[in-house]
């Protein structure tokens, strides 16, 4: 992964600096609320229901054993002993002080992190597939690209004070994992016919209040341009962004009113005066950054390893977590793996600092020392040899990071919601929770099968519930909290936004509601047919019909 | 004490600021400066400001004057002879386009100063970049934090918000020594201006 050189270094000093006398002169006065908020946003650190929130920057997911270990140190000194990775691959504390931010950042330093960017109205955190760099299906890797755009993005002058947040992802495989389309920016890259690396550019994607599925503005970028052609829309959407109000602040807003056709000429033309200027990346700065994320000195093996299926014929539950939590890698005799942080009843994303102390250990004894976080809230162990496959297990079940649910219904995507995030309408932890206990059956969930559910407590989605297969949204009606369903929302090439089904639910008809949904697509399935494929086949009406039933739930 | 920090030749330091800021009177026209209807006045050359304002604006009849775009452009006429002798600024709101003070200036180097008022602290669509080479000031809601970004963005001077103090705000446009992606001030991204080993 990359590390960083001095120049990278000083720069994270500097913020910690510049960030400690911000807060040095909020504590003293010298800087209001109002003045305050936009510095402290820009530094990840929310002022939520209980304490300060503090999102802390995982570039693309890539994190060190010794980052975790530093994180797991951090939330133990300044927090209560644990942490929440977010859908935007980063992890955020619940409980810091205010005083102590300056503190962890500088702590946070000493390892190559920082909490830049991670909110406020300027360039986020940029985001990818979880398998960046192993996947079978991946044509280009990423991460160099990643790591360019994160450095050009970090205090971008221009960029600091944007209309609305600004997400981008980069994805580099056929099978589309990083949500390109629902981001402000997608940058998905691909091999042209002159097998050069090129960019088909997606913009004003968005899920939140309106969520839209972005459109290409470019289908083909030659990857020099990567940077000038971002600077051009970002520059087009800071200038004629809507201001006034935040929920229409979004891009997806001004593309959608300009139009995709009005909004490239514009682009394109902003773009004459950017193309071919000194933001151009070099073949030097490309070689230089990729050097960094070179294949791992992996062993030459057998694709086939005999411990291994022994083990899987012998163990059912071994074999059932290698179902689900491990996946296919590119090198012969390795897998990747997941560690689910999603055990049932407990918050979906949610890990203790013993846990992280525990998977940084895992990952330098069977990883060569590194792991990512993904957008589903899980981390995984990218380089695992499959003869290490069943001493990992047991390591990892011993720590409650082996549940075999991923990619089953109970591996739920959820965010913080009304526990702790002062937006939310509605709490969603307590909702995964009872449908997680809910089905508690690993067998029919197994019979299930493949299924995303997703959780958000309010219209800014940041548990993404309009790509959720099923998607539930606290909403907020007289002051009580309601949850909305929808169904047939799908992320990847085929992505598409969920239905609502009908009139929303008590938190306590939540666990029925998705078993009666579950029961109309166990009744109508078609073999080897997943939830999804059901859903897009019959549609949402005899859901709906069986789910508001006379006399049953939310009748 | 003057609030104004100035860059020459590459050093800021506290200076007397000798220009005049012309106001427009005040209007009792309701002000339409919501960033969606912006569009709209490109598209259909809408005014936010009225032709009574500009004709009320009083201009000191001596000495140099920084005034506004419209009246810059409605009133060219009464400021040939002192625009040629380098007297005459001009200061944008934050939503006026420039192509609008092209159209009327088209060398914008004629003009010694630019300023750009900055509405709300938080506004960052000043942040653009221009192609001048004079004096380009930000004024209104001008706060340290702030400057660092104003600089890489062009910014030559910053009239420092009357309530803070300008000695203060001076160090932070050095918050960071080697920023990385290229802008104004700085036009090579830093892979370009140092050799990065691997």
């Amino acid at each position: 992964m990359y590390k960083y050189d001095e120049i990278d270094q000083q720069i994270v000093d500097e913020r910690v600096a510049q960030y400690r006398d911000q807060v040095r002169r909020y504590l003293a006065g010298e800087l209001s609320e109002d003045e305050f908020r936009p510095l402290r946003l820009q530094n990840g650190l929310y002022i939520q229901r209980h304490a300060p929130m503090l999102r802390i920057a995982v570039p693309y997911g890539m994190l060190s054993s010794k980052q975790l270990r530093k994180l797991g140190d951090i939330a133990k000194k300044y927090d209560k002993g644990y942490g929440h990775f977010s859908t935007r691959q980063n992890l955020q504390l619940n409980w810091p002080k205010l005083e102590d931010t300056p503190d962890i950042l500088a702590e946070l330093a000493t390892v190559q992190m920082h909490a830049i960017q991670t909110s406020g109205n300027c360039i986020r955190n940029i985001t990818t597939d979880q398998f960046v760099g192993i996947a079978p299906d991946e044509v280009i890797d990423p991460r160099a690209m990643a790591e360019i755009i994160r450095q050009w993005s970090t205090f971008h002058p221009e960029f600091a004070l944007l209309p609305r947040k600004f997400k981008i992802a980069v994805s580099g495989t056929k099978q589309d994992r990083a949500i390109v389309q629902a981001h402000d920016i997608g940058l998905e890259f691909y091999q042209d016919h002159h097998n050069r690396v090129a960019v088909r550019v997606w913009v004003g994607g968005g899920l939140g209040r309106t969520p839209i599925l972005g459109s290409v503005i470019r289908e083909h970028l030659e990857w020099q341009h990567a940077l000038t052609y971002c600077e051009a829309i970002i520059r087009v959407y800071n200038l004629h962004g809507r201001r006034d109000n935040m929920f229409k602040a979004r891009i997806k807003i001004l593309t959608k009113a300009l139009g995709i056709n009005e909004f490239r000429n514009q682009v394109e033309a902003e773009w004459t005066y950017l193309k071919d200027g000194p933001n151009t990346i070099t073949e030097a700065e490309l070689a230089r950054v990729a050097k960094h994320f070179e294949a791992m000195p992996y062993e030459n093996l057998p694709a086939h390893d005999a411990g291994f299926d022994a083990a899987i014929a012998s163990n059912p539950a071994f074999a059932a977590w290698v179902k689900r939590c491990v996946h296919a890698h590119r090198q012969p005799g390795y897998r990747a793996v997941t560690l689910s942080l999603k055990p049932h009843g407990k918050a979906p994303g949610d890990i203790t600092s013993e846990q992280m102390w525990a998977v940084a250990d895992l990952a330098d004894e069977f990883s060569f020392g590194e792991l990512r976080s993904s957008h589903e809230q899980n981390l995984i162990l990218a380089d695992v040899k499959l003869s290490d496959l069943f001493k990992l297990w047991e390591k990892a079940r011993a720590q409650g990071l082996a549940t075999p649910n991923i990619g089953l219904l109970t591996d739920i995507i959820c965010c913080p919601g009304g526990d702790f995030c002062s937006l939310a309408n509605a709490k969603s932890i307590p909702i995964a929770e009872a449908i997680q206990m809910k089905f508690d059956d690993l067998d029919y969930l197994h019979d299930i099968g493949d299924i995303e559910l997703n959780i958000s407590g309010c219209m800014n989605a940041c548990g993404h519930h309009h790509v959720g297969h099923i998607g539930i949204l606290g909403v907020d009606k007289d002051g009580s909290e309601w949850y909305q369903v929808t169904i047939g929302g799908k992320q990847g090439n085929d992505a598409s936004l969920g239905t609502v089904i009908g009139p929303s639910f008590s938190a306590e008809e939540m666990p029925g509601v998705v078993e009666k949904l579950i029961e109309v697509y166990l009744r109508e399935r078609t073999p080897e047919e997943r939830f999804i494929d059901t859903v897009r086949r019959i549609g949402v009406p005899p859901f709906k019909a069986h789910v508001y039933a006379k006399d049953e739930v939310g009748a | 004490m003057s609030n104004l920090i100035k860059i020459e030749n590459g050093i800021a330091a506290v200076a007397t600021d000798d220009w005049s800021l012309v106001q427009l009177p005040e209007t009792h026209v309701e002000e339409r400066k919501q960033a969606g209807k912006v569009v709209l006045f490109k598209l259909t050359g809408e005014s936010t400001v009225t032709e009574e304002q500009i004709a009320n604006t009083v201009i000191p009849a001596t000495g140099k004057v920084v005034v506004p775009l419209s009246v810059f452009v409605e009133r060219n006429n009464e400021l040939t002879e002192r625009i040629a002798k380098g007297e005459v600024g001009v200061w944008l709101a934050t939503h006026e386009l420039l192509e609008y003070l092209i159209q009327q200036q088209a060398n914008l180097n004629q003009l010694p100063i630019i300023a750009i008022f900055v509405e709300r602290f938080a506004d960052g669509r000043i942040f653009t970049r221009y192609g001048y080479k004079n004096e380009l000031r930000a004024f209104g809601d001008v706060l340290r934090d702030q400057l660092f970004f104003l600089k890489r963005n062009g910014f030559t001077s910053f009239l420092i918000r009357k309530d803070r103090s300008a000695a203060e705000a001076i160090a932070s446009l050095n918050d960071f020594s080697k920023p990385y992606q290229g802008a104004v001030d700085i036009p090579e991204p830093v892979f370009r201006r140092y050799h990065r080993g691997a």
